[in-house]
């Protein structure tokens, strides 16, 4: 009797580990989320975990009390039963019932999911290796907003070099940003490979597939910032593509519209006037090292073969119409997208002329916004 | 084994083993295939061990500290085909090729000289994939389920050895599953009728139909791929018309049922064991055997479970959800049965006993686990988090793994008329125990939480029990180290064994002696009486 005394000691002081944990209980449960639906999922996952739960306590209850009382050191004969038709059909049936109770509530809530009445906002999310392009669609293309949103966390604190930030790898430079209580949908689909648009706050998760568009909506109740992640394996930077969600009053979105709008008019002047070659050069690392340097390495150098240099090798040192037509189109059958549809042309011609004079590139040559955009006007 | 080597002197037959390592190359003795072949799983199992502790080693705190991000991937990805296609199903196979004949009083299998090409192929086929980590471009870094376009176009060019490689496993497979198939059909004693078969049997007989009808589909979901990589095909490009999505298909058509190849002979070793060492008969054999065969049914029509948020209709998930939650029942059934056998018994917790009973309540966890990520909406929060990982891990590493270990450390006695060390049986098991649950438990809270799987950093909120989790992961790596001096230490010598070697065992091959003859059962066993009732 001594040992079972021991193992109930042992038992009972694993439950008291685990109420310290409970006390951190959020880090360690499924959001409950700020929309209705994510809510009824939230619940939905406790029911099944409670149920789980039951079945474990029982299942190996049973079991442990077998262990401590049908031990062949405690003198038992074992019995000698083999089967039991009543019993296997109870522990058939049962099991079935059980599984009744959950999938009635399972299939209301994702009935809810699915239903596709009209929305008050259509947002096009797309994937690409590895960043997300969020448009806000708009019967007038003119007014259409559409921008990147890449991870914002510093290499340095990727590296260990500098402390990491309280968002470490959840920030962006360009968040999402939505009105609350309105219906918000999303249109998922990707550029290259297969991704997964997934915020936990809104139970929504969605795979972006190349070729096809599937959406998922987002009420949102409470405004706040929305943090979410690429839930899909989509090559070396999957764990680098944060999603950032600003759910605000209807007033503040109004504003954000306004002034992003106001950033499109801002562009479209930039790319109409002269740029110097100091200005190019500044305004090209930064697009480098935002959009090029995960794969071409912030010193030109590459990963070769699936990433290559571009330092005295290359593109970068060969013509500039290749340069510009690899730039705007992207290389087939290799991760090189086409840049064309994720850069205002100020952006391109910065990064090629950046590209054609840094890390001992000599090329000594630039090429200004407007041509750029009169090339992909042309396209 | 040096074991067996020594016993053909005193057999009784005109031929024994050859000499020398062309024993090895030219076998056709059922004994010494699987012998190969569970060596080579074990060789690979401390492969993708190695792999695995990679990648725990660079997620024991957030930041990037040993292992880039295109490594990383490399390592997930080999990690999981080599445990999935070198450690767990060869394991398999070597009990299989072990103990079939044994079991049923054949004197081999079928096809010997067959047998002998399905296990030699493996070496090349894993050669040929491990030696990916050293083309230019690196190793297959797409996850272990290769989701085209990321496999097709993105992939690193090492793709195409890759391709091969699991066609080589696929027809080693195939013809490996064949032989299962005709020895049981064709080679069982007088008197061995079908529900008299071990539950071993049983399940690697239905095992061996699963593998024979998804292996081709393996095989085929590859080819495709080779074809739209160099043959201008488009079968997943939806460029070209095709669709990404038809890849996921017919992967998880090949892939669920693979699941179950990897746990029902699992299955049959945890219900010969707990029989044995509960003195009382299995409960429910023929429920048993009805439960299995309804899985293996039921995982033809739930692939798509694996592919809740791929944008299918509302009535596609929700028959998807169904299926899978049937599943549930004969799983259950196999549970209560295993409960009903120890209950009232007398046991005695020897090192397989201990193993077994852990692989029945993990594996309960991880079922139970897999009946909350059945349920569509909470899926679409659980899916491609750690949750997912420690679900499968649950049932692959205390599940399949525990019951291969169960396995060694029940027949080995028999295999090589040695007892094995109890004392460091048992440390094994609790170094194990504890590893396998330090390591895998706190992967559920991090997933629900909402860390996605496949990824080399993470946010901070995750740190604590990432590095829990690696600490077990070394801790159970390293704790298999013991397991491989246990059993060396067993071949070599030890206290020898009896014939019926456990107090409890009951089947044929615990009539013959220990060590077992190189030939056993060249003229059929006559009495039934040892078989199941």
């Amino acid at each position: 009797m001594n040992r079972v005394m021991q193992m109930w000691q042992a038992g009972l002081s694993l439950l008291l580990c685990s109420n310290v944990a409970l006390a951190d209980w959020s880090a360690l449960n499924m959001r409950q989320g700020v929309t209705e639906i994510s809510q009824r999922v939230y619940d939905l996952h406790m029911l099944i975990f409670y149920i789980c739960c039951a079945i474990g306590v029982l299942v190996f209850g049973v079991m442990i009390i077998s262990m401590l009382m049908h031990r062949k050191s405690l003198g038992v004969t074992p019995a000698t039963f083999h089967e039991d038709t009543r019993v296997e059909v109870a522990w058939t049936v049962i099991p079935i019932i059980i599984l009744l109770v959950m999938a009635v509530p399972a299939t209301s809530t994702l009935r809810d999911m699915y239903e596709s009445s009209d929305s008050d906002l259509d947002i096009e999310v797309r994937g690409y290796q590895w960043k997300w392009q969020y448009t806000y669609l708009n019967e007038d293309p003119a007014e259409e907003i559409q921008f990147m949103s890449a991870l914002k966390t510093p290499r340095n604190e990727i590296q260990n070099l500098e402390a990491k930030g309280e968002h470490y790898l959840l920030d962006v430079d360009n968040p999402l940003v939505i009105p609350i209580n309105k219906r918000v949908r999303f249109l998922v689909t990707s550029q290259d490979t297969i991704h997964s648009f997934w915020v936990p706050d809104f139970a929504v998760k969605r795979d972006a597939i190349p070729g096809f568009i599937h959406e998922s909506w987002a009420v949102v109740e409470e405004p706040g910032v929305y943090r979410g992640q690429c839930a899909e394996l989509c090559g070396k930077d999957h764990g680098f593509m944060p999603i950032v969600v600003h759910a605000v009053e209807q007033a503040d979105y109004d504003l954000w519209i306004a002034e992003k709008q106001a950033e499109a008019k801002e562009v479209f002047n930039t790319v109409g006037k002269t740029w110097s070659k100091d200005e190019l050069m500044v305004k090209g690392e930064e697009v480098y090292l935002q959009h090029c340097a995960a794969c071409h390495q912030p010193n030109g150098q590459g990963i070769p073969p699936a990433f290559p240099s571009l330092v005295g090798q290359g593109i970068a040192v060969g013509p500039m119409s290749g340069h510009i037509d690899i730039l705007l189109n992207g290389q087939a059958g290799t991760a090189m997208q086409a840049f064309g549809q994720q850069l205002n042309p100020a952006e391109i011609a910065a990064v090629i002329t950046y590209e054609r004079n840094a890390w001992g590139n000599d090329m000594n040559d630039m090429v200004q916004p407007k041509e750029i955009n009169t090339m992909m006007a042309s396209e | 084994m040096s074991a067996v080597i020594e016993e053909h002197h005193h057999d009784g037959h005109h031929h024994g083993p050859d000499k020398g390592i062309m024993r090895w190359v030219f076998t056709t003795n059922h004994k010494d295939i699987g012998t190969l072949y569970l060596w080579f799983s074990f060789l690979m199992f401390l492969t993708g061990g190695v792999l695995a502790l990679g990648i725990r080693a660079e997620l024991f705190q957030p930041g990037l500290q040993i292992i880039q991000p295109e490594i990383f991937n490399q390592l997930t990805t080999m990690h999981g085909l080599i445990m999935v296609f070198g450690a767990v199903m060869p394991a398999f196979v070597g009990l299989a090729n072990w103990l079939i004949p044994m079991m049923i009083g054949a004197p081999d299998m079928a096809l010997p000289r067959m047998n002998n090409y399905s296990f030699w192929i493996l070496p090349f086929a894993f050669g040929m994939l491990l030696s990916t980590f050293f083309m230019e471009g690196g190793a297959p870094n797409y996850g272990w389920t290769f989701y085209a376009p990321l496999s097709t176009d993105y992939a690193p060019p090492s793709v195409t050895f890759f391709i091969f490689a699991v066609h080589m496993m696929g027809i080693s497979s195939i013809m490996g599953s064949i032989n299962v198939v005709v020895t049981i059909l064709n080679m069982r004693a007088p008197g061995m009728t079908l529900m008299k078969m071990p539950l071993f049997v049983w399940t690697w007989f239905i095992t061996a139909y699963l593998l024979i009808a998804v292996m081709p589909v393996l095989a085929g979901v590859v080819t495709m791929m080779l074809m739209d990589i160099h043959f201008g095909t488009a079968f997943f490009n939806a460029g070209g018309g095709g669709d990404p999505v038809l890849f996921q298909h017919v992967f998880w058509f090949f892939g669920h049922p693979e699941v179950y190849i990897m746990i029902l002979p699992a299955f049959g070793v945890v219900s010969a064991i707990i029989p044995t060492f509960a003195r009382k008969r299995l409960f429910g054999y023929d429920s048993m055997v009805y439960a299995t065969a309804s899985i293996a049914f039921l995982s033809f029509i739930v692939w798509a479970h694996h592919m809740f948020t791929v944008g299918i209709p509302l009535a596609g998930e929700l028959y998807f959800m169904y299926a899978t939650m049937l599943i549930a029942v004969p799983t259950g059934v196999k549970v209560f049965n295993w409960v009903a056998t120890m209950w009232q018994g007398a046991m005695t917790f020897e090192t397989p006993m201990l193993f077994a009973i852990a692989f029945v309540i993990l594996f309960t966890i991880g079922g139970l686990s897999g009946l909350m990520l059945a349920i569509v909406p909470a899926d679409f929060q659980y899916h491609d988090t750690y949750f997912v990982v420690a679900h499968f891990h649950y049932v692959l590493v205390p599940g399949s793994v525990f019951s291969i270990m169960a396995a060694v450390y029940y027949w080995i006695p028999k295999w090589t008329g040695n007892m094995y060390d109890e004392t460091l049986g048992k440390t094994h098991f609790w170094l194990s125990f504890i590893g396998v649950n330090v390591t895998f438990f706190p992967q559920h809270f991090i997933g629900l939480a909402g860390m996605p799987r496949r990824i080399p950093d993470y946010a901070l909120q995750f740190a604590d029990w990432n590095m829990v989790s690696s600490c077990g992961a070394f801790l159970f790596g390293f704790s298999q180290l013991l397991f491989l001096f246990i059993v060396i230490k067993c071949i070599r010598g030890g206290k020898k064994a009896t014939d019926q070697v456990w107090e409890g065992a009951h089947g044929l091959e615990w009539t013959i002696p220990s060590p077992a003859p190189y030939h056993t059962f060249t003229t059929p066993p006559t009495s039934m009486k040892e078989a199941h009732g």
